[in-house]
């Protein structure tokens, strides 16, 4: 769905395309530009495996297809093959998935795991940089604590990859980074290798509340004026630097101007269809695309618009009444989002216990939308919580479906997903298995868990 | 799958009565899988008569008389579960205080301790809010209203009760009282969670006299000397939020020497005094989603807490730490999820059921399925214990509630196709018209 975007984000880059090998292909993910682009790398190594085939399980593959009976064969990190009767190596570890269900690993793209770690020390409150309402010049990597334990908490529900996120409190919060859901010392070696970054923008109460007894903006009116005034001072800085490579760097206006080089991919938070309609227009008053909203209890209201627009609603199942902005929230908010034509629905959590349960909440919407007489089926609804996500973080070229060629990001479910006594059993990441429900030695336990007073060492 | 159209009739069927019945209206549901949460557990094939609003027989082939036919169809039938403890129709918006009544803070600043036990959060309960209706289509038939602790307050946050959500004004219960200790109320207690029990002894010796109400240490008033003395001596049941194991066998320590009757909400190590807390019959409303260290009080935060709970004895019920009022249906994923990670299905119905209502003195009225039971009753599309299957019908004293909410209105109004101006539609704002 988000095609025509991806590819309008390739060929603005002047590397990304050709540099990720991928030939040009329409989803190839975008890379940072500039100066930035070499900053601050990744430094992810996958796991060396040996090659995994699943056999006989019920395959979710994540473009919308549903095997039964059928083979997942991993190898050399990637998804090598689905289908019936595969063969592998004598040295393949073998697993039965007779009775089991397989999905691509889950994604989501809203989380704020790291930079809002649990336990909630004060210490460790990092997410909103609360001292001016455009920080576009933050990035949420340089906050995160990679020892949060939510990230093994969130590898038990099957998530394999996540956008952290900067918070709400500002205009521009910052970028966001998209990591692989691998333990490690450092955020770097978890940083998801070539994907771009996000930038997290606010509509609404957040920004005026934190900002109104603070020179503002105190208002609605205030909280677009702000958006509008940052971005014509990127214009400029884009120009100046145009004209003259020279120009000192500015890190606020470098971010603002590669949002608008579609270089970043933009995910607003933004919960009422009125101000996602006016952040429309804003982004084509500066000329960027917005790859999602995030939360948007009233993305029901304008689906058809988000849908024509090629914008992702990025939701809850259930959420609503916490505060004005979200009074109008439904339980089929989803279902109404995806059923309009070329509508991207994806399930998001902003929590680290709903990250630990994506496939429930899609399982909600699943009974909810039944209701009212739309069926949704579990092979449509996974694309929910992987392909459209991946794609909404501009990396749905390498993960996200289980065709071959892709990272081996994989979940073996002790049977469908979509019921509230769905586990995660097995998670391959790059094809390496990292964690197992069964075998605490595939289990990650933090440094800051290990010899407290835990239940059975880890998170459970 | 293949019966659900004609439930969907039955359904239907119903909805299209409900005008007229206001009033209680005798109804015999034939054919459910009826989960008593009783000792009789789950009968299968059975039929539930309903007459003046209240359970009149249960068994099979029983006959209908004048009363309206439901065909469950094999589905199942429960009670109306218990929706936690929250501030349904006491909080309408979260963030507008305005419509918040679910803490008292009369201290000038957050430093300030008043403490007002008298305080009766139930007084500012409104059965009209909004939240009714959204919780109560999805099987949610009471809650217990939370007196919360916040600053300008103090560690009691004073009384709340039962109510049932079908719109009548009044609880159904005795009072309870709030108590919050640990981290998460030590800023009410000069920085030090010790403060606590120096404060909770000092309230008991002002009310058995040992300060005199005119001396200036006194923290009372005569109402609230009089509501916590009713308490002492298990006179009423005092719901504790406290969540480390150390602060728990205080507080079993406490409870045993002033015999107060209470429960534990939140609870995240009560598994670690399993074995103290099933011996001193303290029943414990854990949120069983709630596996991540959120504190220091809560580092053995397990998803197994239930079911390490109900091993040992301890009667388990279900109450969430997050915004438990507008999402007071989650209530049943946590029960799904115990069930999960090891606690007996019953034990998991009888959490959302029967231990709540007993804890909090309405099990004479609700809570169970059985002769003489007001009919409370869900009838669910599968598994009501499942996130994939919803209340077909709720029934409160026999009463069919309409299946509607604010939300299901804003849902219909959207589900239609846009209006288009170019045909002369008017604005979704205006009425449906029905052709």
């Amino acid at each position: 769905m988000l095609r025509p975007l991806t590819a309008a984000l390739c060929a603005v880059l002047f590397a990304g395309c050709a540099s990720t090998g991928t030939g040009g292909r329409a989803d190839a993910p975008a890379a940072p530009s500039g100066e930035a682009a070499t900053a601050f790398t990744s430094t992810y190594r996958p796991i060396a495996a040996p090659p995994v085939l699943i056999t006989g399980a019920t395959v979710l593959t994540g473009d919308g297809r549903r095997l039964e009976h059928a083979d997942v064969l991993l190898e050399g990190g990637k998804v090598a093959a689905v289908g019936t009767g595969l063969a592998a190596g004598a040295d393949a570890v073998r697993v039965d998935g007779t009775g089991k269900w397989v999905t691509p690993g889950l994604i989501d793209v809203h989380s704020h795991l790291g930079v809002y770690p649990s336990p909630g020390a004060s210490a460790h409150s990092d997410g909103n940089e609360a001292t001016a309402p455009v920080t576009s010049q933050v990035w949420a990597e340089h906050s995160v604590w990679p020892q949060d334990p939510g990230f093994g908490a969130a590898l038990a529900g099957g998530i394999t990859s996540l956008q952290i996120l900067p918070g709400s409190a500002n205009l521009v919060g910052g970028r966001g980074v998209t990591l692989k859901n691998v333990a490690a010392t450092t955020v770097q070696d978890m940083k998801f290798p070539g994907a771009p970054h996000g930038l997290k923008m606010a509509c609404g109460e957040n920004p005026k509340r934190v900002y109104g007894q603070k020179g503002g903006p105190s208002t609605r009116m205030g909280n677009l004026a702000g958006y509008r005034a940052a971005f014509i001072e990127a214009q400029d800085y884009a120009r100046k630097r145009e004209k003259d490579a020279s120009t000192r760097r500015d890190l606020k206006l470098e971010t603002l101007a590669a949002a608008m080089d579609g270089d970043i991919l933009v995910h607003i938070h933004c919960y009422r269809a009125d101000e996602m309609a006016q952040m429309i227009d804003l982004s084509r008053e500066f000329g960027f695309r917005i790859a999602a909203f995030h939360h948007g209890v009233e993305a029901y209201k304008i689906a058809d618009r988000l849908a024509r627009e090629r914008i992702c609603g990025a939701l809850w199942a259930d959420w609503w009444g916490f505060k004005m902005e979200a009074f109008d929230g439904i339980q089929e908010n989803l279902a109404i989002v995806d059923r309009a034509p070329g509508g991207c629905a994806i399930v998001h959590s902003d929590s680290e216990e709903g990250i630990q349960r994506l496939n429930q909440e899609a399982a909600k919407v699943i009974a909810n939308a039944r209701r009212v007489g739309i069926e949704i089926a579990p092979e449509h609804a996974i694309t929910w919580l992987t392909r459209n996500a991946a794609r909404a973080l501009g990396v749905g070229d390498v993960t996200g479906t289980l065709e071959p060629g892709k990272m081996a990001d994989v979940v073996l479910w002790n049977g469908n997903p979509f019921s509230v006594y769905a586990q995660a059993e097995k998670v391959w990441i790059d094809g390496a298995q990292l964690y197992d429900r069964h075998d605490p030695s595939r289990q990650p336990v933090t440094d800051f868990m290990l010899g407290q007073p835990t239940a059975q060492g880890g998170v459970r | 799958m293949s019966r659900r159209p004609a439930l969907r009739r039955a359904a239907l069927l119903l909805a299209a009565l409900l005008p007229l019945s206001a009033a209680a209206q005798d109804v015999l549901i034939r054919n459910a899988t009826v989960h008593t949460a009783t000792a009789r557990g789950t009968l299968q094939d059975t039929d539930v008569l309903v007459q003046g609003g209240r359970i009149a027989a249960i068994g099979t082939g029983l006959s209908a008389g004048s009363a309206q036919v439901v065909d469950a169809q094999g589905q199942p039938l429960t009670p109306a579960f218990f929706g936690g403890i929250t501030t349904i129709g006491i909080e309408e918006v979260s963030g507008e205080a305005s419509t918040r009544d679910g803490a008292l803070a009369l201290g000038q600043n957050a430093k300030d301790i008043t403490v007002r036990p008298e305080f009766d959060v139930t007084l500012a309960y409104n059965p009209e809010s909004i939240l009714l209706p959204v919780a109560r289509v999805e099987g949610i038939g009471f809650t217990l209203l939370n007196a919360g602790t916040t600053a300008g307050g103090s560690i009691i946050g004073g009384q709340g009760a039962t109510v049932r959500l079908d719109g009548s004004p009044d609880p159904i219960g005795p009072k309870v009282l709030f108590v919050s200790l640990g981290a998460r109320a030590s800023g009410l207690s000069g920085s030090s969670r010790a403060g606590q029990w120096m404060l909770l002894d000092q309230l008991v010796d002002e009310v058995r006299g040992r300060i005199p109400a005119d001396s200036h240490f006194a923290l009372l008033t005569p109402a609230g000397r009089a509501t916590l003395a009713r308490y002492l001596d298990g006179g009423g049941r005092v719901v504790v939020a406290v969540d480390r194991a150390a602060d728990i066998r205080q507080l079993l320590r406490w409870a045993q020497k002033h015999k107060l009757k209470i429960a534990i909400a939140g609870g995240a190590e009560a598994w670690k005094l399993a074995p103290e807390l099933a011996r001193a019959g303290v029943p414990v409303f854990v949120d069983t989603l709630a596996n991540l260290p959120g504190d220091f009080d809560r580092l053995g935060a397990t998803l197994e807490n239930a079911a390490r709970l109900h091993a040992a004895g301890v009667e388990v019920g279900f109450s969430q730490s997050d915004d438990a009022a507008h999402n007071a249906r989650k209530v049943r994923q946590l029960a799904g999820n115990a069930v999960a990670n090891g606690l007996p299905w019953d034990a998991a119905l009888a959490g959302l059921t029967r231990v709540p209502a007993q804890a909090f003195g309405v099990s004479d009225r609700i809570g169970t399925i059985a002769v003489g039971q007001s009919a409370d009753l869900v009838l669910w599309s599968g598994d009501p214990l499942d996130v994939a299957h919803t209340a077909r019908q709720v029934w409160l004293g026999g009463r069919a509630i309409p299946m509607r909410s604010r939300q299901t209105d804003l849902r219909d109004r959207y589900l239609r196709p846009a209006p288009q101006p170019e045909s002369g539609a008017l604005p979704r704002a205006y009425p449906a018209r029905v052709d």
